[in-house]
């Protein structure tokens, strides 16, 4: 009675494939990123903590600045996610179950 | 000067106007052509209702008190619709698969369809969205007194203003909130009216923005220099501040209950999400693009003292701009109703599916059957609803006086919602979340806002300076603004740290030390999992009595025609005719989400459940269940044996019909053989008994003879029915056995010498004497019979010119064995199966036997518990007697 592991059964369901095909796996990097996008937001968002709060420290960024910068970064964010919208359209991600209706 | 009167015209025509388009997308909605108004642009802009009026009037004011601390409001929203694809998605999809009708009957159906959570969430949200209704009624009325302010032949009454416009709103939430139950909670006509107010308001901005910018202070450069040089001119954000209020309005963006009305509820396609994505932060952006330009022109146009809140209306008037006025004015008007009206509607849906109903269904005792259109009470309990949260908003501007500025209130809100945020998050993305644990969350939640921020941010009268300062009791380390002895924090973020920590911790603790029941795990599964089975098992079980009560229940809530159309579509779709389907498992779970969509999950379920008889799905059903299963497993076994038992018997029938039948051939074979072989020595005997009788002088050596061929006959006949007569005792089985003890060579001695006694043929016989010598314990006379019988058949038959029989005795496994082998031509291969029939002969008739003797060897061996078998394979006829091993052994 020997019962190691090489003597388990063998699973009946075959793996998924390890490679996918080309256009599938960018697929699925172009979600990862879309995925990515709020935490890199997020951070970009957090770097203002980073600057001086108190408007009398030496350094202190002026308003017109932090107003480039904020919305600088939101465009940056708006236009990244309507990109990967439109990626994904075009590239008929796995959600996409037929055409826009629009 | 624009007149107020011209203000409550144009506002008059305004709301008309939006009275038009509600209806109109009503209609057109019903019709079934209304593809643009599921279009992802109005489901964008139906998600402006976020920008309120305090986002209108407030923001300009917050980013004068505050710099850009403003901004975050607009960035914690951004930030969840860019990652729409971790959660928003995941949530629509929930909402959509389980009919949800609001934030509070998501919580309640994911954790198990209780209705106290329901209640819980739905009295944080009218406590946390009433002083946010009191917020845009407030800003209303200074809008409107602004105006007046500038008109001095118009008299203006504060307080009366406020309260036809409270009145106002409610009328238009009650008249397009609340014209239809619709299964699925959708309301085109407002979702539409929403749509045109977020283009007003973004529009008023922008025009006022514009004018700012490159009317005032002379384009862009000159505004940013301009900004640099105002008293906001350096970035001086509270950190702290910055990070929690952008957390605690992408919470609130989900939490809050207009918002998962418009975001939820409303979605008609899941797609419209991915544009959304984009869209809604874009709009978000044109918003804020330009707060802090007339957030700093206003300081320095204006003169000391003016409310910066209202800076978009004042700056238009001052520089002469009325038309541009009144835009804005339209803009801020926009906000606040769009705002109250959805809040309002999504808070009616909740108390009144979540606390009216079920307390008028309990006040009804058992009768949900009772028949009578419930729909009429659902719909006057959601607009009752509506005006008691239209006057508490009301109440509440009333006893505050409407003096705190705008953007403090809204936050407080803010952080009061997003105590809903770890009992969804868990519920969506944690199997092992409960009830229990929610409950307890949201409790911790809930208490410490009150404490820490509500009852604070309310002033002396609710609680004292005393209890601020020192801590109720003096307990120093309960300071409202200070728990624990943590001091020096901003009161917003000390409140929004506690409060959502010890949430988190409080959910996570009970879920962990709870265990769910069986539809709170059923639910969890199918929240968790929503993307691997939107539907999935929930298990009624019903009985075809009840698709009656249930037919009379839904007519009262769904419509008689809608119901009539939906159970015979049901019963359509389950195969049959008529109106009545099967309560099915499936069947009653669409029927309850179709109910649900009209009354909330929760009491769905409630009320199939006091029809159909409580939830199928409780542990002692799973184990009535396995029981029951086990049972029937127990049964088609019985049945199967039993069934193998019949095919048995059956089998065992037709073998007996067989041999029946084969019995009854060999009987009618037998008895023609038997009159054959009577009838022939009859035949002579009469024959020759005749000439005796009938011939004159006769010989007296002639009638020796014939005397004695009739003797010889009459013999043969006896010695036939002796055979018969031994045969037929041996076959029924009647012989009596003498059972006695003996060697094997004393029986073969006598049978040896029986047999050729008065013989004429010689045979010899040889035999190993040795090997004889057994002992044997059966009827010996019996045995010696068939020995005599094969040693005899040996002497008629052999054809050998001089016949011999080799009898020898051997072992064969156990069994001893007697073969007589002699040396003639033996028996040919197609006769050696029938020699042992009755009346079976090989060959020619010479020996005169009757054919039985071997038969009867057969009977008797089989009698004495052996056999005797022919031999086949040796040179001559070999005949091989086995004695059963039991005579052996008894005999040793």
């Amino acid at each position: 009675m020997s019962a190691g592991p090489d003597t388990e059964p063998e699973r009946a369901v075959a793996p998924p494939p390890v490679f996918l095909e080309r256009q599938s796996y960018r697929r699925r990097r172009l979600s990862d990123a879309a995925r990515l996008l709020p935490i890199l937001g997020a951070g970009l968002f957090a770097v203002p903590l980073l600057w001086p709060s108190e408007p009398e420290e030496a350094g202190a960024v002026s308003m017109s600045s932090a107003i480039v910068y904020i919305f600088c970064i939101w465009v940056l964010l708006i236009l990244a996610s309507a990109g990967f919208g439109l990626a994904a359209r075009t590239h008929g991600g796995s959600d996409t179950q037929g055409p826009e209706r629009d | 000067m624009a007149t107020l009167n011209v203000l409550i015209l144009v506002c008059l025509g305004y709301v008309v106007l939006l009275f038009g388009v509600a209806f109109a997308a009503d209609r057109l909605a019903a019709t079934g052509r209304s593809t643009w108004l599921r279009s992802p642009l109005v489901y964008t802009l139906s998600l402006s209702i976020y920008c309120t009026a305090w986002t209108f009037y407030g923001a300009v004011g917050y980013a004068a008190r505050s710099g850009l601390e403003f901004v975050t409001i607009y960035l914690g929203p951004t930030l969840v619709m860019i990652g729409w694809w971790w959660g928003l998605r995941k949530l629509v999809r929930v909402g959509r698969s389980q009919r949800v009708t609001s934030i509070a009957d998501l919580i309640s159906s994911r954790y198990g369809k209780s209705n106290t959570l329901a209640i819980c969430v739905t009295i944080l949200a009218v406590l946390g969205v009433t002083p946010y209704i009191a917020l845009q009624l407030q800003s209303i009325t200074l809008s409107f007194s602004i105006f007046a302010e500038a008109d001095p032949s118009g008299i203006y009454n504060e307080g009366a203003s406020v309260f036809w416009v409270a009145a106002g709103l409610a009328v238009f939430a009650i008249l397009f909130g609340t014209r239809n139950l619709d299964a699925n909670e959708r309301h085109h006509g407002v979702v539409t009216a929403v749509a045109i107010e977020a283009v007003v308001k973004l529009l008023a901005l922008l025009a006022v923005g514009i004018f700012v910018v490159w009317g005032i202070a002379g384009g862009i450069g000159p505004t940013m220099a301009r900004i640099d040089a105002s008293e906001i001119g350096t970035w001086g954000v509270d950190r702290g501040r910055w990070a929690a209020i952008t957390f605690l309005s992408a919470a609130a963006f989900v939490c809050l209950p207009r918002m998962f009305q418009v975001m939820v509820v409303e979605n008609d396609d899941e797609r419209h999400l991915r544009a959304a994505a984009w869209a809604f932060p874009l709009y978000l952006l044109l918003m804020s693009l330009f707060v802090v330009p007339i957030a700093v022109v206003g300081l320095d146009l204006m003169p000391e003292g003016t409310n910066p809140d209202l800076f978009v209306l004042t700056i238009p008037l001052a520089q002469g701009q009325e038309g541009l006025a009144m835009f804005s004015f339209l803009g801020g008007f926009s906000s606040a109703t769009s705002m109250v009206i959805v809040a309002a509607m999504a808070l009616s849906t909740m108390v009144s599916n979540h606390i009216v109903m079920p307390i008028w269904l309990s006040s009804q005792g058992g009768g949900v059957s009772v028949s009578g259109d419930v729909r009429d009470i659902v719909l006057f309990s959601r607009r009752v609803s509506i005006a008691v949260i239209m006057a508490l908003g009301y109440f509440y501007y009333r006893l505050s006086g409407g003096g705190a500025a705008l953007a403090s209130i809204g936050l407080i809100a803010f952080a009061g919602i997003a105590q809903i945020l770890p009992a969804l998050v868990g519920g969506l993305f944690w199997r092992g979340a409960t009830r229990i644990g929610a409950l307890a969350g949201l409790t911790v939640g809930f208490a410490l806002w009150v404490y820490t921020l509500l009852l604070p941010g309310m002033g002396g009268s609710f609680m004292s300076e005393a209890v601020m300062t020192y801590g109720p009791l003096g307990l120093g380390w309960l300071r409202p603004q200070a728990l624990f002895g943590i001091d020096g924090i901003d009161p917003m973020v000390h409140s929004v740290m506690w409060s959502l920590s010890l949430n988190t911790a409080a959910f996570c603790i009970g879920s962990l030390a709870s265990f769910p029941s069986p539809l709170e795990r059923l639910q969890g599964a199918q929240f968790v999992n929503v993307f691997d089975h939107s539907a999935g098992p929930r298990g009624w079980t019903g009985s075809v009595a009840q698709s009656e009560d249930l037919m009379i229940m839904s007519q009262r809530i769904l419509g008689a025609r809608e119901a009539q159309e939906f159970f015979h579509a049901e019963a359509e779709r389950q195969g049959g005719r008529g109106y009545l389907p099967e309560p099915t498992p499936t069947f009653l779970e669409r029927l309850e989400r179709e109910l649900s969509g009209s009354v909330g999950a929760a009491t769905a379920h409630a009320m199939i459940g006091q029809i159909v008889g409580g939830s199928s799905v409780s542990v002692e059903d799973l184990l009535a269940v396995a029981d029951e299963s086990a049972q029937l497993l127990e049964y088609s076994g019985q049945l199967e044996e039993k069934s193998s038992e019949l095919s048995h018997t059956a089998r065992k029938l037709r073998e007996a019909n067989e041999k029946l039948t084969q019995i009854s051939l060999q009987k009618d074979a037998f008895l023609s053989q038997v009159s054959h072989e009577l009838r022939t020595p009859m035949t002579s005997i009469r024959a020759f008994s005749e000439i005796l009788r009938d011939t004159e002088g006769l010989q007296p050596e002639e009638q020796t003879r014939y005397a004695a061929i009739i003797h010889d006959e009459a013999l043969r006949l006896t010695r036939l029915l002796d055979d018969l007569l031994d045969l037929s005792v041996l076959e029924n089985g009647q012989v009596n056995l003498n059972m006695g003890d003996g060697s094997l060579r004393e029986v073969l001695d006598r049978a040896i010498s029986a047999a050729l006694t008065g013989s004429d043929r010689p045979l010899r016989v040889r035999r190993h004497r040795g090997s004889e010598r057994i002992p044997l314990h059966t009827d010996l006379d019996r045995l010696g019979q068939v020995f005599i019988n094969l040693i005899a058949n040996a002497q008629k038959y052999c054809d050998a010119a001089e016949p011999s029989l080799t009898i020898s005795v051997h072992d064969v496994g156990g069994q001893v064995v007697v073969d007589f082998i002699d040396n003639g031509s033996g028996i040919p291969a197609d006769a050696q199966s029938m020699i042992f029939e009755k009346f079976a002969r090989v060959g020619s008739d010479k020996a005169g036997g009757a054919g039985l003797g071997l038969a009867i060897c057969r009977e008797i061996m089989q009698r004495l518990g052996g056999e005797v078998s022919y031999l086949a394979g040796q040179e001559g006829g070999a005949f091989r007697v086995s004695l059963p091993l039991a005579y052996k052994q008894a005999a040793q």
